[in-house]
């Protein structure tokens, strides 16, 4: 089976500065891809430029096989791609169901949509409470709730979290993580973006570390967690 | 089903439009093109700086596109000798119109497609001109008469005209909101990345809201021009484009009704201040100042009259229980 994401050498620039030197990832279906690494290691960018949010000087990236690299961010979602911008991205003004009915936007089957939107509200019970407040008025571990919730209203194949635990209380991370947990054990690949290594290794089946726009180090979630050397520079071990 | 619902306010519209037709006194009727014309001008542009939050500042250039395009039809195929003049007139002023909204539309598309692409400010830079390279254009170009214009126009222009394109305005912009791609265009406005995001091509829906704001400014500047009976550069300067942009962030920006009141009473306030026409800007500035202190999203802001009439009834509601 050929891989779910195919990334091969991305460089990307903002203006003269060069953030990706060349990095090439794959996520499996089925899999979470954990991406770690220092603040400027291109995390972000290389998740930006796999959604097309930002444009990639080169490389090329492949969908389920299928070359995407010319395609534009809202043709991916068409595609099976949903990306849960860092910062959340969510519409402060409008209401919850709004933004959960935004993130189905290019679907047409209204039956479908509806029990989708059920299932968001079973994995996030806070956001059914809160269905009529605009999301301006949402705490920020809601908004980020409402933001991986209106991902997964696409009903992607493949969804790209960046820093869902950014400036979250513990207990918020812990409920996010484990849907998650959740979502991908019922099929829907994860690439996932974290500060807290800590955190994104214990689930992550694949794990890639970025340093200074490059792949520094991939292997399984779990070696990387016992790695002496990845413990002492990412995890304060 | 949904196709009638739209032309009803065209088949209860049109009775009373004649029997305003008939009642109202000469200077009462240009009060009403003007205040018409101006609703038609508001509610266009609301449908790019109020639905979809991009800033255009060039609504009179393709007001002018309208407004020259319909009358050079009009006087190209002037009067029939066999036709009766009620049907062969107001048939030629139709395609008149069609052919500004058209005309207007594609300039709309020129424009829209390389500046659209941009994000912020851009759009506001490029459409403020594009409206001076029109005037400039038109002023330079002997077969448009340069900068006196075209004189003579026909005078095709009736209340029943100015009615029926408010109502076609009002309605395709009402439609345009509570469909799709009214959706698309509240999340490009919300937020631009995010609306991306969702699989919004927001370019595409950009250009969309351009164009048929456009249309409709093409379609104001035709009726005005057959009304006064002369089209020249110095109705469409960039002035008459911060006046609609004035009614638009008064009403709130996104309300329909908003830019409806907005144009109303902004029309019949310089109707009442005919004297002091030469501090109309400053009159314009201030009120945009006094506006933006105390209530920054305009009147009605998103909201619509409907809606406030909804939650004054559910407050009375509360109230009582």
């Amino acid at each position: 089976m050929s891989a779910l994401l195919e990334v091969k050498d991305l460089v990307v620039h903002y203006g003269a500065v060069q953030a990706l030197h060349g990095v090439s990832v794959h996520v499996e279906p089925g899999e979470i891809v954990a991406l770690i690494g220092c603040n400027g290691a291109g995390k972000t960018t290389t998740l930006k430029a796999v959604s097309r949010m930002l444009r990639a000087t080169s490389g090329a990236v492949s969908l389920a096989g299928e070359d995407v690299t010319g395609l534009s961010a809202h043709q991916l979602v068409g595609r099976g791609m949903a990306h849960a911008p860092e910062g959340r991205g969510i519409f402060l003004n409008l209401t919850v169901l709004e933004n959960l009915e935004l993130g189905a936007y290019l679907r047409r089957d209204k039956a479908g949509i509806a029990a989708d939107l059920e299932k968001a509200y079973t994995l996030f019970p806070r956001l059914k409470e809160r269905r009529s407040q605009v999301g301006g008025t949402l705490s920020g571990g809601e908004q980020q709730m409402l933001a991986v919730a209106r991902a997964l209203m696409s009903r992607p194949r493949l969804l790209l979290l960046d820093e869902p635990s950014l400036g979250l209380a513990p207990q918020v991370v812990e409920t996010i993580f484990a849907v998650i947990k959740g979502v991908n054990s019922e099929g829907v690949a994860v690439l996932l973006v974290e500060q807290n290594a800590h955190k994104a290794l214990m689930i992550a089946h694949r794990a890639y570390v970025l340093e200074t726009g490059k792949v520094a180090t991939e292997g399984a979630g779990k070696d990387l967690l016992a790695s002496p050397e990845i413990q002492k520079a990412y995890l304060g071990g | 089903m949904r196709a009638w619902k739209s032309l009803l306010p065209f088949v209860l519209g049109l009775p009373v439009l004649w029997l305003i037709q008939l009642w109202a006194p000469p200077q009462i009727a240009i009060i009403l093109v003007n205040i018409g014309v101006n609703v038609i001008l508001a509610v266009s542009l609301n449908m790019v700086n109020g639905f979809t939050g991009q800033f255009s500042l060039g609504h009179a250039g393709f007001m002018a596109v309208g407004a020259y395009t319909a009358a050079k039809i009009t006087l190209a195929f002037g009067e029939s000798a066999s036709v009766s003049p009620l049907v062969w007139n107001n048939g030629v002023f139709f395609i008149a119109l069609l052919a500004g909204m058209g005309m207007a539309a594609f300039m709309g598309l020129l424009v829209g497609i390389p500046s659209l692409r941009l994000r912020g400010d851009y759009l506001a830079i490029v459409t403020l001109g594009f409206n001076e390279i029109i005037r400039v254009l038109i002023e330079n170009m002997s077969w448009l008469g340069g900068a006196t214009g075209i004189s003579g126009v026909p005078p095709y222009t009736s209340l029943i005209w100015v009615g029926l394109g408010v109502l076609a305005a009002i309605v395709t912009a009402r439609r345009l909101l509570l469909s799709t791609h009214g959706r698309a265009l509240l999340a490009i406005r919300e937020d631009e990345v995010a609306a991306e995001a969702m699989g919004v091509d927001t370019t595409g829906y950009k250009v969309r809201a351009f164009v048929l704001s456009a249309a409709f400014a093409g379609l104001g500047g035709g009726l005005l021009g057959h009304y006064i009976l002369l089209v020249t550069p110095k109705s469409f300067t960039y002035v008459k484009s911060i006046e609609v942009v004035v009614m638009v962030v008064l009403g709130g920006m996104g309300s329909i009704s908003g830019a409806v009141f907005a144009a109303v009473l902004l029309t019949s306030s310089l109707e009442l201040l005919r004297g002091v026409d030469q501090y109309r800007m400053v009159i314009y500035s201030l009120l945009l100042v006094v506006l933006m202190l105390s209530r920054p999203t305009g009147l009605f802001g998103h909201r619509e009259v409907w809606d406030f009439a909804k939650s004054w009834r559910r407050k009375r509601a509360e109230a009582l229980s």
